[in-house]
């Protein structure tokens, strides 16, 4: 056994987690917005498989976990992009503050 | 510290490095690349786990599907060399100070916490028994979730075709 354990992939994780508020929080350029969420959503599959490994290798709970976000991330990211081109048709811009009005 | 650890530190450092370039970089095609670059660190993480299955996904469906998908969209809506207009300093001034206190915060919780896990024999996490239990209908099979993943995938296909449709031209 190393000497890595679940702590070190924890903070791994929440460092990666931090990054994709900071870049949603600054960020804004829809695109730009949607890869934070991403790094968010990476970040959360890397703690499932963590804690499946090192604390409940006797049961699979989080590596399905895992395998269904990674399917409902792909989902989700082929919709915001659909509304995002969209969204650019009608307003020729994908800035965040250009969106104001809920009316097309 | 064995060449193991070494590995991980490296792959770490290789993602969050990424990572962290892909959110503060100023032109947005290079951002996409980063993120794909800490996508494939992250997929490395996985590898050190021994958990080949869900690498493979991983590179599979983030870095060949939703990369691509994010690098088209950036050609189809705006111009790829051209710089993002600056963030003003109080929204990273904002930004930044809500991710370092919640990291602090959360790493606190973390280091503190005492994990206690099962001492049981654990399950390979190997393809045969993946494909067991997510279709399984016994105590630990995944087969509703999968079925009902399935019709979400479906719907969110139809979604994307109704929403980014073009309006026919009246005549």
């Amino acid at each position: 056994m190393t000497g890595i354990g679940l702590t070190h992939i924890l903070v791994v994780s929440i460092a990666l987690f931090f990054i994709g508020v900071y870049g949603f929080l600054t960020r804004r350029n829809m695109i730009m917005m949607l890869m934070s969420i991403e790094l968010i959503l990476n970040s959360v599959n890397l703690n499932f498989i963590a804690f499946n490994k090192y604390l409940w290798a006797n049961k699979m709970d989080g590596l399905f976990f895992t395998i269904f976000i990674i399917a409902i991330a792909a989902a989700e990211a082929a919709v915001a992009i659909a509304i995002i081109i969209n969204l650019y048709r009608s307003h020729k811009s994908i800035d965040v503050e250009d969106a104001s009005d809920l009316k097309f | 510290m064995t060449a193991q650890d070494i590995i991980f530190y490296l792959l770490a450092a290789f993602t969050l490095v990424s990572g962290f370039l892909a959110v503060t970089t100023t032109k947005i095609f290079r951002s996409a690349i980063f993120l794909l670059f800490s996508l494939i660190g992250i997929a490395g993480i996985y590898f050190w786990l021994e958990y080949e299955f869900i690498a493979a996904v991983q590179i599979v469906v983030y870095v060949g599907g939703i990369v691509v998908l994010i690098i088209f969209s950036i050609f189809l809506t705006q111009e790829a060399g051209s710089n993002l207009p600056n963030t003003a300093m109080s929204k990273k001034i904002t930004g930044g100070l809500a991710a370092v206190f919640g990291f602090g915060f959360t790493l606190l919780q973390v280091l503190q916490h005492k994990f206690t896990g099962t001492t049981e024999q654990g399950i390979e996490p190997s393809v045969t028994n993946i494909g067991n239990r997510m279709l399984g209908v016994n105590e630990f099979g995944y087969s509703l979730p999968f079925e009902v993943v399935s019709i979400l995938l479906l719907a969110a296909m139809i979604g994307c075709i109704v929403i980014a449709l073009k309006k026919p031209v009246e005549k």
